[in-house]
């Protein structure tokens, strides 16, 4: 299949945002993944939440890795420029990109056989690193492309569609993040668009690492039952700790919330998350409990969900290696080049 | 055995010192050979290292040549004896007539030494004993006292070396005077109990001039700087790490902001070959320039980058410092053995640009233009150094630069040429030269962006498998290559004296034993007309220098004569025409090794006809 061009018209009253901007304005091609599958969801979500936070679309650079979900790229934000690179190098060629431009907002996608097997190592690092990103996960258990393989985050005991039943360890990318030292970090469902919205929309405006890990079921090979990451399995074993609204700018708190029950967390660029607690004793500042609770409740089946960790504080890599403000990629000779009085003073000296 | 009289040689000598790995004894072989420099004598020093840290045995040659031959000659007339576990090995390498400079403060049997040498023992344990209580202090000085020695036997100016010593201490004044004491000390006790100076003596010239002193990895890295490098990332390999290291320091002294103090650079160790030019392909799909550092295993690691780099048309510099391979090889030794590999790194059909610096000087330019020509052809520029320049200090021609000069920044699509109405395919070949349009991420609100893909795809980057499509791009790929080839450093062609039928073809760090070699050649009456082939795509001057000879013999430093095999293949030439001089034991080239097998095959050429002989 070659390229399919979507309609360009779309109906007059559609709602705008902030930046006159309307949905459409961040929605891209027409996806070429099966009907039904999680990715999709997903990509809507991405969509969804770019439009509440009046993001301008082409100030979003989308990298990708190989696989299902890394092509959803080409699907929304079709004004951003996206990069469908190497399988599982997506983190190194993000982080070469930021560095390159800090101005820009960078969304890593990637699948649980990019992230989790062929760029653990790549995965891990960025995190480390401190690179200011939101890294979404869509995770399926599953090789898609390549027809229904195991991947490194299927559970052990699980079944494959061909009914083989998987005796690796899986390995738990929150789990993980949490351990690396990541900023933010949430697990949230494909199925569960208003836990997933405002999760996306807070890791953008997160400046650190932010990590979301989506358990998005594979409608062609990892939707049948003896699987952990179907559409039924996660619903019935789906344990959200808290919901999220995320506010930015001066709207003020909503007066919905029963009190108690909320906890406001501001982020270092102002804007401010809204927790709704479902689980009394979560708190999401407390990286060690956080680690704890996901390992107890995995012990019971459980797939805990929400906002698992955040510091409000981060810092990311360009803290750390204290460069300009000015984005490296506009620099020319006068800013970068040193000149020829300095290099008569470094051949003199080398004599 | 024959009375062997001592080499008698003024300027014009090799030293070894041979030191055990660690023992602190770089710093002043180094110094020695500075001093020497300083006496307006030409050196041309070799780390001979092994892959470890401390313990095992290292070797530093310094070549002292009045007449420039800054190739490694091979042989040694002076071996100063500092490591007991190479002694045997060590004794034996020396020329006949050549001189041993040996520790004596322990008695050694006299079968450890060769009857047709000079022996000269110093004691220099015992006065360093005498002098030092601390053990790293004896270990240290021990180091200068002998450089204290040999500047007594060689006639080495004492001032100079304290000048250098000097400098090398500014500001230190108990390292500068407790270094000096030491030097005096040695050169003291040689004028009052050696007859001072030998036949082999260092005297005053003129033949250093403006020349610069340095490493070609240093040079590389700053040429980086210059070049407008921006940001960097690489993982340790040798010899490949000091290229990142010199990076990071120059940009500590020349590209901090002067009002903020913040970096106008980033540079990031990566967890591996990989990260590394992952993280060079982003940043240069987002218009900084960027490259990695790295030498045969890394190449082979990066090579499903170099494809996307090739085929989705990213710019990309890879500094390439050459060691002996395959697999992890020699480490720590020098060859030109991946001419193949890096020409066509990666699945597919790719190819791309190689540039062969001889020199620190040329691999500051040839860095510098790295980054223009990676974003003016849009792809994978590979800078081709080896061990042999990059770790060792060389002379050479003192670096220059045009404050003129504008980087060339290559076909790039601003925001105000789209809102112009100017068609904008990311793979379309509005000027014929191969070489499409590309814009920066961020650029307008609705024009311009695009998807990057290392699937094929058309003109306007939509993905696309048709067979038409797909093969409309590849050939426009070569017709990149084309234009590439006119772009890149031209060879550098040197007539014989007189007209000759044949030809030589050398590149990169063989330079300077080649330059040697033709008069070595010419000798013994053989004339040679020669090319420095700096760049591939091979420029139609190659071509045409073969087809002006007979045959042309083809320098290079690896098994398998790559460069010859290039050539052969990209510019059909009958590989008959084309003889191999083929080096590659992990030393350096001598000019010795290139005369001998030239001229053993020239003399070949003259062996008079059989009939003709018997008649």
């Amino acid at each position: 299949m070659t390229y399919i061009a979507k309609p360009k018209f779309h109906h007059p009253g559609l709602k705008k945002n902030e930046l006159g901007y309307t949905h459409r304005d961040y929605e891209g091609k027409i996806s070429t993944l099966c009907a039904g599958c999680g990715h999709d969801s997903i990509t809507a979500s991405i969509i969804e939440a770019c439009y509440e936070l009046s993001i301008e679309p082409h100030r979003v650079a989308k990298i990708s890795g190989i696989g299902c979900s890394s092509k959803t790229p080409d699907y929304f934000l079709g004004n951003s420029h996206g990069f469908n690179s190497v399988h599982g190098r997506m983190p190194s060629v993000l982080t070469g990109a930021n560095l390159a431009n800090r101005d820009l907002i960078y969304l890593g996608v990637s699948g649980d056989g990019d992230s989790a097997s062929i760029g653990f190592g790549q995965f891990a690092h960025s995190i480390r690193r401190a690179v200011n990103m939101t890294y979404i996960v869509e995770n399926n258990g599953v090789y898609g492309l390549t027809k229904g393989q195991f991947s490194a985050t299927a559970d052990r005991g699980s079944k494959s569609k061909k009914g083989v039943t998987n005796t690796d360890n899986a390995i738990d990318l929150v789990a993980i993040a949490l351990q690396l030292g990541a900023t933010f970090v949430a697990r949230s469902f494909s199925g569960d668009k208003t836990q997933l919205v405002p999760l996306i929309a807070a890791a953008i405006r997160h400046k650190g690492a932010s990590f979301i890990d989506v358990i998005s079921p594979c409608i062609a090979f990892n939707n049948h039952a003896g699987s952990t990451k179907s559409f039924d399995y996660v619903r019935e074993h789906n344990d959200a700790v808290n919901r999220l609204d995320v506010l930015v700018g001066r709207e003020p708190i909503s007066v919905d919330y029963a009190p108690g029950t909320v906890q406001v967390v501001e982020q270092h660029d102002g804007s401010r998350l809204a927790l709704r607690k479902l689980d009394a004793d979560y708190d999401p500042h407390d990286r060690l409990g956080a680690m704890t609770f996901l390992q107890k409740h995995a012990a019971k089946g459980q797939i805990v969900t929400g906002l698992l960790y955040v510091d409000p504080d981060a810092e990311d890599l360009h803290t750390h290696l204290d460069t300009v403000e000015t984005p490296l990629n506009t620099m020319d000779e006068r800013a970068l080049c040193p000149g020829s009085a300095v290099l008569d003073k470094i051949n003199a000296s080398l004599r | 055995m024959s009375v062997q009289s001592p080499i008698s040689s003024v300027n014009d000598f090799v030293v070894r010192f041979a030191n055990v790995n660690g023992s602190g004894s770089a710093s002043a072989n180094e110094l020695f050979a500075r001093s020497i420099l300083r006496h307006g004598v030409p050196v041309s020093p070799r780390n001979i290292f092994p892959s470890n840290i401390q313990g095992l045995p290292t070797w530093y040659e310094v070549r002292v040549t009045e007449d420039g031959h800054l190739g490694a000659r091979g042989g040694v007339d002076m071996m100063v004896a500092m490591n007991p576990q190479t002694w045997d090995k060590d004794v034996a390498s020396i020329e006949p007539g050549g001189y041993l400079f040996y520790d004596s403060t322990k008695p050694m049997p006299s079968s450890k030494f060769r009857e047709d040498i000079t022996v000269i023992g110093v004691p220099l344990t015992a006065i360093t004993n005498s002098t030092y209580t601390d053990p790293r202090q004896r270990q240290l000085f021990k180091n200068i006292i002998y450089l204290g020695a040999l500047c007594a036997l060689l006639d080495l100016d004492p001032k100079v070396v304290e000048q250098l010593i000097g400098e090398q201490y500014k500001g230190k004044e108990k390292l500068l005077s407790s270094n000096v004491h030491a030097l005096h000390l040695g050169r003291d006790w040689a004028l009052q109990n050696l007859k001072c100076p030998l036949g082999l003596r260092v005297k005053k010239s003129d033949k250093v001039g403006d020349r610069i002193f340095m490493e070609g990895n240093s040079a590389a890295a700053l040429g980086a700087v210059y070049g407008g490098a921006t940001v960097c990332a690489w993982y340790p390999i040798t010899p490949s790490s000091s290229v990142a290291e010199a990076f990071t320091s120059h940009c500590k002294k020349y590209r901090h902001d002067p009002e903020t103090g913040k970096a106008k650079y980033a540079i990031v160790q990566g967890e591996d070959e990989l990260a590394s030019i992952g993280i060079v392909i982003g940043a240069s799909w987002n218009g900084a320039r960027a490259f990695t550092a790295t030498s045969g295993p890394g190449i082979s690691l990066m090579t499903e980058f170099i494809g996307l780099s090739y085929f989705a048309e990213i710019p990309a510099v890879i500094m390439n410092i050459q060691r002996a391979g395959p697999s992890t090889g020699m480490p720590t030794r020098t060859q030109q053995c991946d001419v193949i590999a890096c020409a066509y790194a990666s699945h597919g059909d790719t190819k791309h640009v190689l540039l062969f610096p001889e020199d620190p000087a040329e691999a500051f330019e040839f860095a510098a233009a790295a980054f223009d020509l990676a974003e003016r052809l849009q792809t994978t520029i590979f800078l081709m150094l080896d061990l042999d320049i990059g770790m060792n200090h060389r002379l050479c021609r003192p670096l220059k630069w045009d404050d003129a000069k504008q980087y060339d920044r290559g076909k790039v699509m601003t925001a105000e040429m789209l809102e112009e109405g100017r068609d904008f395919g990311r793979y379309l070949d509005v000027d014929g030269d191969g070489i499409p349009y590309r814009t920066y991420p961020g650029t307008h609100p609705t024009k311009g962006s695009y998807f990057t893909r290392g699937t094929s795809r058309d003109r306007y980057a939509r993905y696309s498998e048709e067979g038409a499509v797909y093969a409309d791009n590849m050939q426009r790929l070569v017709r990149k290559f084309e234009t590439a080839q006119d772009m890149v450093p031209r060879p550098l062609q040197a007539n014989a004296a007189k007209p000759t039928k044949y030809g030589v073809l050398y590149f990169g760090s063989t330079s300077p034993a080649m330059d040697e070699a033709i008069g070595i050649l010419e000798a013994r009456g053989h004339q040679l007309d020669r090319m420095r082939i700096r760049a591939f795509p091979f420029h139609s001057s190659v071509a045409s220098f073969i087809a002006d000879h007979d045959f042309v013999y083809v320098v290079e430093q690896n098994r398998d004569a790559q460069l010859r095999q290039l050539i052969v293949n990209e510019n059909g030439i009958d590989p008959v025409r084309l003889v191999p001089i083929l080096h590659y034991d992990g030393t350096p080239i001598t000019a010795r090794f290139i005369a001998n097998a030239i001229g053993d095959h020239q003399d070949h050429l003259k062996v008079t006809p059989l009939r003709k002989a018997v008649t």
